[in-house]
């Protein structure tokens, strides 16, 4: 039975937002403004070194405070939530919530202060003193290898948390047989008839900086044992899991809420100490509990992104085919592991083989402890990185032939008939066509007239410069084997009564407006048009079961699982129209609100007729039960390659080293598109954010392991007029892993971006023989450059 | 304690407040009006902006006890009775908000420059928002909402 709207069909339009009236009238509910009656507010007393033994907590002050309802150190917090739990297989150090004995990056909760308002809390929390034994702070991960200048934790010599991790060629899948031979011959082969490119680069530190800062809001009901907690989260039914597994409470008891939430980046995936401690608080004495944090917490606390080193080693012939690679990572951690943490550097080396058909490849991956901020998912999570190194790799082997930055990826890249492609690092890649994207963004480019732009304002003395990247991301995560969560995702679809449509989706949004994408494709599914259509998320109370929306997957998983469970709901309705107009329901079609007779659209009943029979079904029709609500859960058999091509102009001035990004153009290939609009603004915030890391953003620590960047007046994310008007242009290249042939693209602006805006930066720099400089592009670092000074 | 005597959105509101209380937190906790968010705590992201006596201030940076006389329009104020203002209408036309937590001071801040300047270029609102802060859309679709609010947009 084939759906044949009469209505003009929404998938693939500009819809605008349903969200957005809400939004923009000052109506919306994020988890600060729920206040609940007796709520008391929550403070946290953070380390304000960066790594020392806790000698002392003197709380007597504290306690003695107007409206203090409680105070407690780390050790009396660890007597009701134990050390956090992670979400990767690997090596983890106890990681209390609180501090108990040893603090080891500055902002890590020691004291926690309950009052009744949240200015007497933090009054309190700041009349709480903490001693400590100094010890000598770990601040350069590559020193921190060697175990200098001291040990973080115990059981971690060296400070390693991942120690030499190979992947690539020659390494068997349970890391048994590490053969370098044919790494080794491509090396061989390049000294001898071709040439070798190698450079370590810095993909530095940044900070994720969703501008609602984080907050919780837990209720427990002692009367009825229950637990409701509000969280501003990427993910309630993770949290759900946490939440109740640390309190000692079932699934079936704790009820998690993502209400409005304020922007995410991979931050919010994270469930924090933070969110385990205003639950446990909430507990212990029986009432609501708030905590909303501040933006020089969420600095401190947060978790970061990036911080990776990379030393790259590209062997290649002298036509520019590359032979092999090699890419030694070093991942600054920070000071534990978080959910996902030690996860997110192999996400890079599963895209070290980016969108070339490369022979033999080596990844080996350490992964460090230092005194600062643990780092997990930042938007891209990895391959943002893995983007940036091999990019950059490919732009100095171009320069080091003097071939075109664009032909060298030509001659590399994967063929449209060779997909889907296995990788040399374990991935399988589901679909391209990379030359179509970068034939795309020359064009839109206008490649050779920038080229004789950038040759005309250098005939001037002007430092001008061009830069391109390719990209291959991994998205829509994914089959449940590489997600520990489970990779699949839930929906479900309900004909009201009254023939309205109600769905739930496990993919809870923080901005990506899937109640108007996901109600686009219902309403069409249905015909029916979108004010018919409602979608619910953020509640594990309304939403039976989910996983998230992270790794840009809330269309191609979420999407695609609403879709099926759309699908069994028509199958029913069909059968009970079947019986109400007595023909056979492969007879039908749905369209315009209507299940009409194939040929005779006179003779239909409507959505609502339907709906009015199957709840109350007399008679009820032989194999039927009463109701029209299916659910669906699914998971993709693989997760999707979306790609594409940037390209820049940058302009470095001569006298004091300040870059202007002059135009960037962006091809992305995101597969099919629901909504071209939303699309769009996803991919200006992903490119706004990867022109942040390469120009003005940093995380930096002294090397006392002081935060140097704890507030917005030290990190610099874009503003307004720090953005050129980008440009944008897509080629459409679906995927076969799932019916709706999207692949997501949440995460792809930040990804080509930094490779080609510092390519470009090289390139403008080419007169003074640099042949790298690392993010971001400090105006004093290029002056130095400029200057004859080192970078 | 201190009296105070402010205007929002129309609507006299007499209270009394800490001299310390911010008027960001005056609006959200006393008033109920949680469409003006706290973004940071140094006068960076503008996500708290509010109108004061017409001209945009960032209600984070002001105590309650220094609006006490004045009149404070808030973006649940912005609107006439049931009609979008133009650049709450512009917002959504040109899908210039994802998240949404920057919107409420990004409009406030936006209507300010409008009345300075009906026909702003777009390197002037460029300029003109650079006090409020936001993490998603790139600001493109911002710059066209501001521009369909003042009629500029091509």
């Amino acid at each position: 039975m084939a759906a044949s709207p009469v209505l003009p069909k929404l998938v693939g339009t500009r819809v605008k937002r349903r969200e957005d009236p809400r939004l923009i009238q000052g109506k919306a509910t994020y988890v600060d403004d729920v206040k609940l009656v007796g709520m008391l507010h929550v403070a946290f007393k953070r380390s304000d070194v960066a790594h020392g033994q806790i000698t002392n907590v003197d709380t007597s002050a504290a306690a003695g405070m107007p409206g203090v309802e409680a105070v407690y150190t780390g050790a009396q917090i660890a007597e009701f939530v134990g050390p956090m739990p992670i979400g990767t297989p690997f090596p983890s150090p106890d990681h209390h919530p609180v501090a108990v004995d040893t603090v080891r990056y500055v902002g890590e909760p020691v004291a926690v202060v309950v009052a009744t308002d949240r200015y007497l809390a933090r009054d309190a929390a700041d009349a709480v003193v903490v001693d400590y034994k100094m010890l000598p702070a770990v601040v350069d991960p590559e020193k921190a290898m060697t175990g200098e200048p001291a040990q973080i934790h115990a059981d971690f010599e060296n400070n390693l948390a991942v120690d030499s991790l190979p992947s690539g060629t020659g390494v068997s899948a349970d890391l048994q047989t590490v053969d370098s031979s044919a790494v080794d011959e491509a090396f061989a082969k390049a000294e001898q008839e071709g040439v070798v490119v190698s450079q370590r680069m810095v993909n530095q530190r940044l900070a994720p900086t969703a501008m609602e800062p984080r907050g919780v809001v837990a209720h427990y009901e002692p009367g009825k044992d229950s637990m409701t907690i509000w969280s501003s989260t990427q993910n309630p039914h993770i949290l759900r899991t946490f939440i109740a597994g640390m309190n000692g409470m079932g699934q079936d008891q704790v009820r998690a809420i993502a209400p409005e939430v304020g922007g995410g980046f991979g931050a919010k995936i994270n469930i924090y100490g933070e969110e385990y401690v205003v639950a446990g608080v909430s507990k212990q004495l029986g009432v609501p509990v708030k905590w909303a944090e501040d933006r020089s917490e969420a600095f401190l606390a947060t978790i970061h992104g990036r911080g990776i080193t990379g030393y790259i080693d590209i062997a290649a012939k002298k036509d520019g085919k590359v032979l092999g690679m090699k890419l030694r990572l070093i991942a600054d951690i920070g000071a534990y592991n978080m959910l996902l943490t030690a996860a997110i550097p192999t996400l890079t080396t599963l895209m070290a083989n980016a969108t070339y058909d490369i022979p033999a490849i080596r990844t080996t991956l350490y992964e460090v402890f230092t005194n600062k901020t643990p780092t997990d998912a930042y938007r891209g999570a990895g391959r943002p990185e893995a983007t940036y190194f091999v990019e950059r790799g490919m732009d100095m082997l171009a320069r080091e032939l003097g071939m075109d930055p664009g032909e060298v990826r030509r001659r590399n890249f994967i063929q449209p008939d060779q997909f889907p492609y296995a990788t040399q690092m374990g991935a399988v890649y589901d679909s391209g066509d990379y030359a179509k994207a970068l034939d795309k963004a020359l064009e839109a480019a206008n490649w050779d007239q920038l080229k004789a732009e950038r040759d005309a304002a250098r005939a001037e003395g002007r430092l001008v410069g061009i830069g391109l990247a390719m990209y291959v991301e991994v998205c829509g995560l994914g089959p449940s084997a590489s997600l520990p969560t489970g990779g699949w995702e839930h929906g479900q679809v309900t004909i009201e009564r009254d023939g309205r449509i109600s769905a739930t989706t496990g993919a809870s949004p923080h901005g990506q407006g899937n109640e108007t994408t996901f109600g686009q494709m219902l309403a069409d599914q249905f015909g029916v048009p979108l004010e018919h259509v409602t979608i619910h998320h953020g509640d594990t109370g309304v939403v039976k079961q989910g996983i998230g929306t992270f790794g840009s997957r809330s269309q191609a998983v979420g999407g695609t699982v609403l879709h099926m469970a759309g699908e069994k709901v028509k199958a029913k309705m069909a059968k009970f129209a079947a019986a109400l107009l007595e023909v056979h329901e492969d007879d039908l079609e749905f369209g315009d609100g209507k299940i009409s007779v194939k040929g005779s659209p006179d003779s239909s009943k409507t959505i609502a007729e339907v709906a009015a029979y199957a709840y109350v079904p007399v008679p009820l029709p032989e194999g039927l039960t009463p109701g029209l609500s299916e659910e669906a859960f699914w998971e993709p058999a693989n997760n999707t390659y979306p790609f594409g091509c940037h390209i820049s102009l940058l302009e470095i001035d001569r006298d004091t080293g300040e870059p202007t990004l002059l135009k960037l153009v962006a091809v992305d290939d995101a597969g099919n598109l629901i909504n071209p609009l939303i699309v769009e603004g996803q991919i200006h915030g992903g490119l706004a954010q990867g022109v942040g890391q390469a120009m003005i953003e940093e995380v930096a620590y002294g090397d006392d392991g002081q935060p140097l960047t704890a507030s917005f007046m030290d990190y610099a994310i874009p503003r307004a007029a720090d953005l050129p008007r980008f440009e944008l242009s897509a080629t459409v290249t679906p995927t076969p892993v799932n019916p709706l042939g999207a692949k997501g693209v949440g995460e792809a602006g930040t990804l080509g971006s930094t490779p080609c805006i510092v390519s470009a930066a090289v390139d403008a720099l080419s007169e003074f023989g640099e042949k790298h400089v690392d993010m971001m592009l400090r105006p004093e670092k290029l002056w130095q450059i400029i200057n004859g000074g080192q970078s | 304690m201190a009296k105070v005597t402010i205007t929002v959105n129309g609507k006299t509101r007499a209270a009394e407040v800490e001299p310390r209380m911010l008027l960001v937190h005056f609006l959200r906790e006393q008033l109920n009006l949680t469409g003006t968010h706290v973004g940071c705590d140094t006068s960076q992201c503008g996500a708290c902006t509010v109108l004061i006596d017409g001209r945009s201030a960032k209600s984070c940076t002001v105590f309650a006890v220094q609006a006490d006389g004045s009149e404070v329009t808030t973006i649940e104020g912005l609107a006439v009775a049931d009609e979008l203002h133009p650049l709450q209408n512009g917002f959504w036309e040109e899908h210039g908000l994802q998240c949404g937590y920057c919107t409420p001071g990004m409009i406030m801040s936006a209507a300010n420059l409008l009345q300075d300047n009906p026909s702003p270029s777009e390197e002037e609102i460029r300029h003109g928002l650079d006090g409020n802060l936001c993490r998603c859309t790139g600001y493109q679709h911002i710059v066209n909402a501001v521009q369909h609010a003042a009629g500029t947009k091509e």
